[in-house]
């Protein structure tokens, strides 16, 4: 059950901070601070201390591909935690490996010390975890990760935090396992920005929400409309477009501190911003007469550069390559929206995109392989994915509406907005090979998924 | 959940006081609202509903204007000279058969496209404001292009 946090400002509050900047405005702010922040907020932080290995030395990770675990999921058992909260941790856990589809999650009784592995084998594990829970306000989770064959222990951890984490440290272990038995980086202990929507379908109210990569923990940050919000890759920030006042603004907004500012003061209709992947920097497509053209603005100095002249071609949804030297987007220069690549300060850019229909949600895969976008054609909207160069276009899935692509951080996942001719929205999750599509709950509609970085 | 909305609503503006309230008051009136029997109050946003047309429509992926929408915006061009006092805002909206950041540069397109048209017929710049809501306000749900032309269109309304 996801609850909504009601402590965010009303609209005439909010409308009045935008306006003063004033000595007031700030006051209410800082009071609200607390109230506004959602960063990853682990209470009273956070140990993790190895534990030394039983059987062996820790064993190195077995050798198995994402591509080798999505034919074949690896079979692991994930034993009960212990009561309450050990079991919640233990569902937590095996949710985040189910989901992936790279796992076969397989039950197993609570065990410590080295495991007898026979019962394992016979079951066709290939991994096992072992561990448990002990306390109540400050709580220690034990953790050991057995490669089952071998008969040795791959990893062991003892985390001790606060039992309010108990949610991390589950997303933490899935992460621990993810990599240790995949050889990539996990995205288990991660957030969604998005734009969490309600009332009529004719004018809805669109508010700026941000929860756990499973749908837990779901808090709204905004009450005035928001539209196209961007995670910053690096740090605990998300970029947005709002309309307090009724007037178009990027504001970047602090989850950690619950502050926000303005970001540009723009000749013309800013839309919405695209982080590079240093985080310091926001590209923004700036509306003006018939067409848009991209800005880059230093988010800490302001300053400002426009890095296309379109000559009233509208180019919106840049994205960045891993490396920062390149620069997808979306455009009509060409007659109707495409999509094109280039240089991240600008220049000649090159066509990507041929197929019938329009293109559109350029975006860069952190991994740097892919391309995903929205293609829009017949009336029907597909979700997909092409190489850099172009070439290799594949659709994952199909609707009424599949738009705003985001990635998770290892690039395997994305997550989207999928909604239908009645409008109402939704967000979902989806391999990027098109398997394992599923709707992440919320308390309200939602789009314009955002994913964040690995929780720091 | 309507009643929770209008409640809302209703002490928002109690305590912006005069500040701009963007509820659409010809649409939106309620039902208990008595009827005027000698029309709308003129130069007001009920009047140009009824009497002008505060709405003019696009084709698919197009901010052109057609000899319709012209002669729409030549008559709110004229309205707009007759009551020089009141200001309007250009809304430009889409149909959802596009992304949402290309539809609100789409939709800005639209509503820069009737402004300048109706700059060009006369009317004050000052006056008239525009904004983009891309497709987040459709007029009419559903699929098909009947459903989709409505909801491509620019709409003043006064402010």
């Amino acid at each position: 059950m996801v609850s909504i946090s009601n402590r965010y400002l009303p609209d005439h509050e909010a409308e009045a901070l935008v306006e003063a900047f004033g000595p007031n405005g700030m006051r209410r702010r800082s009071l609200l601070g607390g109230g506004l922040a959602a960063g990853a907020g682990l209470v009273g932080g956070l140990t993790a201390t190895p534990l030394s290995a039983w059987a062996a030395a820790d064993a190195p990770a077995a050798e198995i591909t994402v591509d080798q675990a999505r034919t074949a999921p690896i079979p692991i058992v994930i034993p009960s935690f212990g009561p309450g909260i050990g079991e919640q941790i233990t569902q937590v856990v095996t949710n985040d490996l189910s989901n992936t589809g790279l796992f076969k999650v397989l039950p197993g009784s609570a065990m410590s010390g080295t495991p007898d592995f026979a019962p394992y084998k016979a079951m066709g594990a290939h991994a096992a975890v072992t561990g448990g829970f002990s306390g109540s306000g400050s709580i220690r989770v034990e953790f050991r990760l057995w490669d089952v064959l071998a008969g040795q222990q791959i990893q062991g951890t003892a985390y001790t935090t606060n039992s309010a984490n108990w949610r991390r440290i589950a997303h933490i272990m899935g992460d621990v396992i993810y990599q240790r038995m995949l050889g990539e980086k996990g995205y288990f202990d991660t957030r969604i920005g998005f734009i969490s929507r309600s009332g009529s379908v004719h004018q809805p109210r669109m508010r700026l929400a941000v929860m756990d990569q499973d749908g837990a923990n779901c808090r709204i940050l905004s009450s005035t409309q928001t539209k196209l919000p961007a995670f910053s890759p690096v740090r605990d920030q998300i970029a947005f477009l709002s309309y307090a006042s009724s007037v178009p603004r990027i504001y970047v907004f602090d989850l950690a501190s619950g502050h926000q500012r303005i970001i540009g003061d723009f000749n013309g209709v800013p839309l919405g911003p695209h982080y590079s992947p240093d985080g310091n920097t926001l590209v923004v497509p700036v509306a003006k007469g018939s067409g848009s053209d991209l800005y880059s603005v230093n988010i800490a100095s302001g300053a400002k550069r426009q890095i296309t002249s379109s000559g009233g071609a509208i180019n919106v949804s840049p994205s960045f390559s891993p490396d920062g030297s390149q620069i997808v987007f979306n455009s009509d220069k060409g007659g109707s929206p495409a999509l094109y690549i280039m240089s991240a300060s600008g220049g000649a850019a090159r066509r990507l995109s041929y197929g019938s229909g329009h293109y559109g949600d350029s975006v860069w895969s952190p991994r740097g392989d892919l391309i995903g976008f929205t293609r829009i054609s017949g009336g029907q909207f597909s979700l997909g994915v092409m190489n850099p160069d172009g070439t290799g276009e594949r659709i994952m899935t199909q609707g009424y509406t599949v738009e705003s692509p985001s990635f998770c951080p290892n690039g395997r996942v994305l997550a989207f907005s999928r909604g239908g001719a009645s409008g109402g929205a939704a967000i979902h999750t989806i391999d990027i090979t098109g398997f394992h599509e599923r709707a992440i709950p919320t308390p309200e509609g939602g789009s314009g998924p955002t994913w964040s970085p690995l929780n720091v | 959940m309507r009643l929770k909305l209008l409640g809302a609503l209703g002490v928002a503006a109690l305590l912006a006081g005069c500040s701009n309230d963007h509820t659409n008051t010809g649409a939106n009136t309620g039902s208990g609202a008595a009827v005027q029997p000698s029309g709308p109050v003129p130069g007001s946003e009920a009047d140009l509903v009824a009497n002008v047309g505060d709405r003019v429509f696009f084709e698919l992926n197009q901010s052109g204007l057609s000899g319709d929408a012209k002669a729409t915006l030549d008559k709110q061009a004229d309205w707009l000279a007759k009551y020089p006092q009141v200001a309007v805002q250009i809304a430009g909206n889409c149909d959802d058969r596009g992304t949402e950041e290309y539809n609100l540069a789409l939709g800005q397109r639209r509503a820069n496209a009737a402004r300048d048209y109706l700059v060009a017929k006369g009317s004050s710049s000052s006056r008239l404001t525009t904004i983009s809501y891309g497709k987040d306000r459709p007029t009419a749900t559903g699929e098909g292009e009947d459903v989709w032309a409505q909801n491509r269109n620019a709409i003043t309304s006064v402010q």
